[in-house]
């Protein structure tokens, strides 16, 4: 389903990610881990399109299309989806006439009919189950005043309406209590289906003991140095990135 | 353009024959002649003038208007403009400031209200007329209101009587066609509302169709004691159109007055509005809307006079400036030496949407008064890139994002505006400015 190939990319004349190689089919789920700096935001931000990210080398294939070429709307219409690390507070504009707005521009671009006001009424009350959200919550302006817990379940409630067959998750633990963690991995659990990746990036390992992942991947400098299944997770737990990242560093000087 | 001078005189001789014309009403012709006067000494303001630093009436002046010629409307046109589909709603309309009773209606209005056009309470010389016109807006220093009160002909009047409650809306409809050559009309609206009354009133002023012509319009609120008087302007010209225009607002004791300034369209706009808070307790609210696109250009231009204690004025306008347009700010809070405990807050905030767009923000406080709180702010921002990003990671297009942080913006004063349905009106003519207008109206 995606495809990464030797991805490099700069910000702000940086350069940050040198070289990521990742390939993910429909049904697996993913963990990329890395230290801080490592490039993990970075790759998140390059897959749904930000713009001041500059890709210098590489490609990324989404079912084969070409994905650095899309816009980031066209993206998120073909199914790629990206959980917020920071979601952006937008003061005046409704979360369902947002989320109506969304829903309808993916589904007109799926060839299916739009939803009218009843039928999306019916289907994100359904949705707001599976994070347990405030059905006034989308009365309210998109992530307005919302508690950081707020923030994080509302993505992964866009994600249960948009139903995107790539979902990126960047640090959506970050800052979560426990009841709040595991409200958002239950969601996630939820949305997990055979015709569905995912890409769950994340600092700590804690996660990924609600959400397991089928591999984990380290993220050191821009690069994936190692990969394996989900014990590596309780490895890195136990042992730190600190011996990757000196290998990491090790192999650079010898490069030189 | 012909030379101002040249002007002077063919406004001068407007005035002479418009004498002799008219029979009835002698009792406003002193008034009439020392406004002529006075704009004959004062003529046109120049951007040398600080008060019209940013906006250049140089071209006003240098037209040669015709006066407004008779214009044909039918009242199919008008049915969109009018409140719960038309046929009751109270209302008045001129078509080129000319009162047209066909398509007037009265509709059915409360005991103590009185609605005719102006001309008809002048010539009947109406004791209230004679009271209040031309007693509050200042021709004496200010050119345009001179003018017009040189050359009103028509425009509406509106009395309510002491305890009387107005329910509906009532509309004030000024259409403008376009003739022959460059007009201009005078229009006057005189609402006079008594002790602990309540009404609400909605001014229109519509192009027809594009044409060039000039609106010098002068309204005169007068707010007795512990009235309520919800006044909303709105203002949809001809891209080629001239509009100046003032409002004059006096509050009496406790009286509460809000008033809404939207601007849709006009090449050249000037909103003066000017406040008088003359008795202790007075409340008072302006607020405003402008959108400016191609080279239209929006002046508001605004001044709030506390002349007594325990006053409360909120001013919050809010443009939206595109293409080569030029939207102006300017707000100026007097507090008198006696005017204590005032509460005064200014605000506006404008959103560039291009390069090329012109903002000018001007706050002045003048504050003779020790025991008073009084607050401006002004903000000019851009669309927040950060926002339309997160919006189009969902699948929207970018300029769906756009419109749909824009008409956030805006909507924060349009939800001050408490008649349903005008705020329909005007949340559609804020799509209709827009890209993508398409895609929003179907969401809204």
């Amino acid at each position: 389903m995606l495809e990464i190939r030797n991805l490099h990319a700069k910000v702000e004349g940086r350069e940050i990610l040198r070289g990521v190689d990742l390939t993910v089919n429909a049904g697996e789920v993913h963990s990329i881990m890395g230290p801080n700096g490592s490039g993990k935001s970075t790759l998140a931000q390059v897959l749904a399109g930000r713009e001041s990210y500059e890709v210098t080398d590489g490609e990324v294939l989404f079912d084969g299309k070409n994905l650095l070429d899309m816009d980031p709307d066209e993206r998120a219409c073909e199914g790629v989806f990206m959980a917020f690390q920071y979601p952006v507070e937008i003061p005046g504009v409704n979360m369902s006439y947002f989320m109506k707005a969304a829903l309808n521009s993916v589904r007109k671009h799926r060839g299916e009919p739009e939803l009218d006001a009843v039928d999306f009424l019916k289907l994100v009350k359904e949705r707001a189950k599976i994070v347990k959200i405030d059905e006034k919550m989308l009365q309210r302006a998109v992530n307005e005043g919302f508690s950081g817990g707020e923030k994080k379940r509302n993505e992964i409630f866009q994600m249960a309406v948009l139903e995107p067959r790539l979902a990126i998750l960047d640090e959506t633990d970050s800052g979560l209590d426990i009841d709040a963690l595991k409200i958002v991995s239950d969601g996630v659990n939820e949305l997990r289906g055979p015709e569905r990746a995912m890409v769950v990036i994340t600092h700590y390992q804690r996660l990924l003991n609600y959400i397991v992942p089928d591999f984990v991947h380290v993220l050191v400098d821009g690069r994936i140095v190692k990969s394996g299944g989900k014990e590596l997770a309780l490895e890195l737990e136990e042992s730190g990135y600190a011996s990757h990242e000196q290998q990491s560093r090790r192999r650079e000087a010898m490069a030189l | 353009m012909i030379e101002v001078a040249d002007t002077m005189d063919l406004y001068l001789s407007m005035f002479e024959r418009f004498e002799k014309q008219r029979g009835r009403g002698a009792w406003l012709l002193p008034i009439r002649k020392a406004a002529i006067s006075r704009f004959a000494e004062l003529g046109f303001p120049t951007t040398a003038d600080e008060e019209w630093r940013y906006t250049n009436v140089g071209p006003i002046a240098g037209t040669a208007f015709e006066p407004a010629p008779e214009g044909a409307f039918l009242a199919g046109k008008l049915r969109p403009l009018l409140f719960d589909g038309g046929a009751a709603a109270p209302r008045l309309v001129f078509v080129n400031g000319r009162y047209t009773p066909e398509l007037s209606s009265m509709g059915v209005l409360p005991k103590g209200v009185r609605l005719m056009s102006l001309r008809e309470a002048i010539d009947r010389e109406d004791e209230t007329v004679r009271t209040h016109l031309a007693r509050h807006a200042r021709h004496e220093d200010q050119a345009f209101t001179a003018l017009n009160t040189a050359l009103l002909d028509d425009g509406a009047f509106l009395e309510v009587a002491r305890g009387a409650i107005v329910e509906k809306p009532i509309q004030i409809i000024y259409v403008s066609t376009r003739g022959q050559t460059a007009w201009m009309a005078n229009p006057r609206t005189l609402i006079v509302a008594g002790e602990s009354s309540q009404v609400t009133v909605v001014e229109t002023y519509v192009a027809a169709e594009s044409g060039v012509y000039f609106n010098n319009v002068v309204t005169e609120i007068v707010a007795m004691e512990n009235a309520v008087v919800d006044h909303y302007k709105v203002t949809r010209e001809s891209d080629e159109a001239y509009h100046i225009g003032t409002l004059q607002l006096d509050q009496r004791r406790n009286s509460n007055v809000h008033s809404f300034a939207g601007s849709f369209g006009g090449g050249l706009v000037r909103h003066d509005i000017h406040t008088v808070l003359d008795g202790e307790g007075c409340d008072c609210g302006l607020n405003g809307l402008y959108m400016v696109d191609g080279t239209e250009h929006v002046d508001n231009h605004l001044v709030v006079e506390h002349a007594k204690p325990h006053c409360d004025s909120r001013e919050f306008f809010k443009g939206i400036l595109d293409g080569k347009g030029k939207g102006i700010f300017s707000g100026r809070i007097i507090v008198r030496p006696d005017a204590q405990k005032t509460d005064a807050k200014q605000t506006n905030m404008s959103l560039l949407m291009s390069e090329d767009a012109q903002v000018e923000s001007k706050p002045q406080l003048e504050i003779f008064a020790d025991d008073v709180k009084c607050t401006h702010g002004a903000t000019i921002g851009q669309v927040n890139d950060e926002a339309v990003f997160y919006l189009r990671s969902r699948g929207l297009n970018e300029e769906a994002a756009r419109g749909m942080l824009v008409h956030a913006f805006a909507s924060e004063v349009l939800d001050r505006v408490k008649i349903e349905p005008l705020r329909a009106q005007l949340e559609e003519l804020v799509v209709e400015r827009l890209p993508q207008r398409g895609l929003l109206k179907r969401i809204a």
